[in-house]
C-alpha cells in the first residue's frame, strides 16, 4: 500500500452494484450525444457531397434555388453568355432530379436521385464516374450509385453476375452500365448518374433548362475578381457562388431553413440532462450516506477543500469510466447506422474530444451540485 | 506548570440562538487540563457536556469567555486556526464513525496523512503498529462491516491516538458497547494516553470506567464543578 489513500476512488468502488449503475448511466448520456452529432454532422457532410464532389470553381443557380433537391431551372444561355469573359475556360450545365426507381425484383417504387452531365464530363470527381461515364452514352442508359439504399434492389451482385440489369424510371426502361460510389443523403435514398440527353428522355424535359452551372477558371484568374465580373452581367434571378459558398448555400439551407439541426441538438442537450440527473443522484447518495464520516474527517482536521476534491474526483473517474464504454459503443453504432442507412456517420476526433468535455462537464456539475449538501456535514453535529 | 496547560478555560458563556430565542448552554466556565492528565466530565444528558467538547476541539466558535486548547486561544478564531488546532486532537465519538469503504488501517492512516511528515509507507507502517497496540494486528486490512463493536472502537482509538495527539476528546466511547468491550476499550485508551503522555477529556455516564481518571469535574445545568472522589489509584 503506497501513496496516499485514493478515497475518491475506495468510496465510490464500496458499492459495486450502484458504481455499475452510475457509468451505465452516463455511458448512456454519452452514446446519445454521440449518436446526435453523429448524425447531424452525417447529414450535413452528405447533403453536400455531391457539392464537394463537383470540379469547378464557380457555380451558377436560380436564387429561387433552396437546396440542390429542390431546384429551380434557368435558361442554358445565360451559362453560355459567362463565357464571354476572358477569364472563364469552361462553362458546362448539370441537370438535377428526381423520379420513381421501380425495383425490378420486387417492382416497389422508391424516388431516386437523378444527374445529368454532359458526355465528356469531366466535372464529377466521385469513385467509378471516370471509368464507367463513357459507358451511358448509348440510350436509356444509366449509372447506378452501388451505396443507394438496398431497397433499391441488389444492382451491383447481379450486375456482377453478368445480368443486364434494367428498371423502370418513370415508366421507362433504362440499364445500368456501371457504377459509381457516392452514397445516400437525408435527401436522397439512392443515385444515378447518366448523359444529359438520358437526362433529358427520363424527365421529358429541354435541355435548355438547366439546374446548375459550373464554371472553370482558366490558369492566373482572381476567382474573386471574376465572381464580381460575372455577377454584373447576370439576370436578377441567377446569382453565382463559389465552392465554398455553394458547398456553405447547402449547408445553411439544412442547418437553418429545417428544424433537423435544432432536433439533434435538442437530442443532444437531453442526453447531457439525462446524465447531469444520473450522476447527481449517485454522488449525492454518496455524500449523504457518508455525512457522519464526512464530518469526522472534518473534526479531524480535513478541510472543505479535501472533501470537495473528494467529490470532484469521484465525478471525473464517474465520467471517464462511462466515456470509454461509451465510445466504443458508439463505435460500434457507428458501424451499424452505416451499414444500414448508407449514411457515412464517422468518429472523428474532434466529436470525440467533444463528447469527452461534454461528459467531464456534465460529471463536474453534479459534483458540484452535490457538494452543496457536503456543507451540511457539521463537525460539531456528529457528537 | 500553568503555561503548559493542555486546555485553559477561564469563564466561558455560550448560547445557541439569539434574541428571544437565545438559551444559554454554559455559564461561566472554567476548567484547565495539564499535560498527561485523565479528567472524565460526568452529568445528566443536555447539561452542556457536548458543547463544551466541542468548543475544546475547536468544531464550534467560542462567543465569550478565554478558551486556550493546546497554547492556541479559539475564542475569535478562525476557519483556517480552527482546522489547524483540530489536526492535534484526537477524537472518540460515541459512534465509532469510520469510514465504511476502507480498511481498519487506511482509517487510522486518515488521521496520520494530515500530517505531512509521514510518508505514505511509514503512515501505514505506523498504523498497523498502532492497530497492533490496541490488539487488531489480526485485523489489518479489513473493513469496518467486518469488525465487532468493540474492534471498530479499538480501530477508533487508533485513528485518534496515531498521531500523537497532546490532547484525546472521547464522548462517550463505550455508550455503544458491553460492559467487557467497553472496560477493554477504556483500558487500552489509558495505557495509550499514558505511553504518549496525552491527555484525555473523556464525557461518559458509564459509572463503571470513573477509576481511570485522574481527576472527575461534573457538569450541570451549564455550571462545571468538580467533584471529590477517591479514585482507584
Amino acid at each position: 500500500m503506497f501513496g496516499k489513500i485514493p478515497l475518491a476512488w475506495l468510496q465510490l468502488s464500496f458499492q459495486k452494484t450502484r458504481l455499475l449503475t452510475a457509468i451505465a448511466g452516463i455511458t448512456f448520456a454519452a452514446v446519445l450525444m454521440f449518436m446526435q452529432f453523429g448524425f447531424q454532422e452525417a447529414l450535413f457532410s452528405t447533403t453536400t457531397t455531391i457539392h464537394k464532389s463537383i470540379r469547378g470553381d464557380l457555380f451558377l443557380i436560380s436564387t429561387q434555388s433552396e437546396n440542390l433537391f429542390s431546384s429551380r431551372q434557368f435558361s442554358r444561355r445565360i451559362l453560355y453568355q459567362t463565357l464571354n469573359n476572358q477569364n472563364i475556360g469552361s462553362a458546362s450545365p448539370i441537370y438535377i432530379g428526381i423520379l420513381p426507381w421501380k425495383n425490378p425484383w420486387t417492382n416497389k417504387e422508391r424516388a431516386i436521385f437523378i444527374m445529368g452531365f454532359e458526355p465528356n464530363s469531366t466535372l464529377l470527381e466521385i469513385k467509378g464516374i471516370k471509368e464507367n461515364f463513357g459507358n451511358v452514352t448509348t440510350e436509356d442508359t444509366v449509372l447506378f450509385d452501388t451505396l443507394s439504399r438496398p431497397e433499391f434492389g441488389d444492382v451491383e451482385a447481379n450486375f456482377k453476375k453478368g445480368e443486364r440489369v434494367r428498371a423502370e424510371v418513370n415508366k421507362r426502361k433504362v440499364e445500368v452500365r456501371g457504377f459509381f460510389e457516392l452514397g445516400a443523403s437525408f435527401a436522397a435514398d439512392g443515385n444515378l448518374i447518366t448523359t444529359d440527353l438520358n437526362f433529358q428522355r427520363l424527365f421529358n424535359r429541354k435541355l435548355g433548362q438547366i439546374d446548375f452551372g459550373v464554371l472553370s477558371l482558366v490558369d492566373g484568374a482572381n476567382l474573386e475578381v471574376v465572381k464580381a465580373e460575372i455577377e454584373k452581367t447576370l439576370p436578377k434571378d441567377v446569382r453565382v457562388l463559389t465552392k465554398d459558398e455553394f458547398v456553405q448555400f447547402e449547408r445553411a439551407y439544412w442547418e437553418g431553413a429545417t428544424a433537423i439541426g435544432f432536433v439533434f441538438n435538442f437530442g443532444a442537450i437531453l442526453g447531457l440532462v439525462v446524465g447531469v440527473i444520473i450522476t447527481y443522484q449517485v454522488l449525492y447518495t454518496d455524500v449523504v450516506n457518508h455525512l457522519p464520516e464526512y464530518a469526522t474527517l472534518k473534526a479531524m482536521g480535513y478541510t472543505n477543500g479535501y472533501l470537495t476534491r473528494v467529490v470532484l474526483e469521484e465525478s471525473i473517474i464517474l465520467s471517464l469510466l462511462g466515456f470509454v464504454p461509451a465510445l466504443i459503443t458508439a463505435l460500434a453504432l457507428y458501424a451499424l447506422a452505416s451499414a444500414g442507412s448508407g449514411l457515412p456517420i464517422e468518429m472523428t476526433a474532434g466529436r470525440g474530444i467533444l463528447v469527452f468535455v461534454l461528459t467531464v462537464v456534465m460529471c463536474f456539475v453534479s459534483g458540484l451540485l452535490a457538494m452543496r449538501k457536503l456543507k451540511q456535514a457539521d463537525p460539531a453535529d456528529i457528537f | 506548570m500553568t503555561d503548559e496547560s493542555i486546555v485553559k478555560i477561564e469563564n466561558l458563556n455560550f448560547a445557541f440562538g439569539e434574541g428571544n430565542l437565545r438559551k444559554q448552554i454554559l455559564f461561566d466556565v472554567s476548567l484547565q487540563i495539564e499535560r498527561g492528565e485523565i479528567v472524565i466530565m460526568t452529568g445528566p444528558s443536555g447539561g452542556g457536556k457536548t458543547t463544551l467538547l466541542t468548543l475544546i476541539g475547536a468544531l464550534r466558535s467560542a462567543q465569550e469567555g478565554s478558551i486556550s486548547v493546546l497554547g492556541k486561544e479559539l475564542l475569535g478564531a478562525g476557519e483556517r486556526e480552527m482546522v489547524g488546532v483540530r489536526r492535534y486532537i484526537g477524537y472518540i465519538f460515541q459512534a465509532h464513525n469510520l469510514l465504511k469503504s476502507i480498511t481498519a488501517r487506511q482509517n487510522v492512516m486518515m488521521s496520520l496523512e494530515l500530517h505531512d511528515q509521514f510518508s505514505p509507507v511509514e503512515a501505514s507502517e505506523k498504523a498497523a503498529a498502532m492497530l497492533k497496540a490496541v490488539g487488531l494486528e489480526e485485523h489489518l486490512d479489513k473493513i469496518p462491516d467486518k469488525l465487532s463493536g468493540g474492534q471498530k472502537q479499538r480501530v477508533a482509538i487508533a485513528r485518534a491516538l496515531a498521531a500523537h495527539p497532546k490532547l484525546i476528546l472521547a464522548d462517550e466511547p463505550t455508550a455503544a458497547l458491553d460492559s467487557k468491550s467497553g472496560r477493554n476499550v477504556v483500558d487500552i485508551l489509558q495505557k495509550l494516553a499514558r505511553e504518549q503522555g496525552s491527555s484525555i477529556l473523556l464525557v461518559t455516564h458509564d459509572n463503571r470506567i470513573l477509576d481511570i481518571a485522574d481527576r472527575i469535574v461534573s457538569m450541570e445545568d451549564g455550571r462545571l464543578s468538580e467533584e471529590k472522589i477517591s479514585n482507584g489509584k
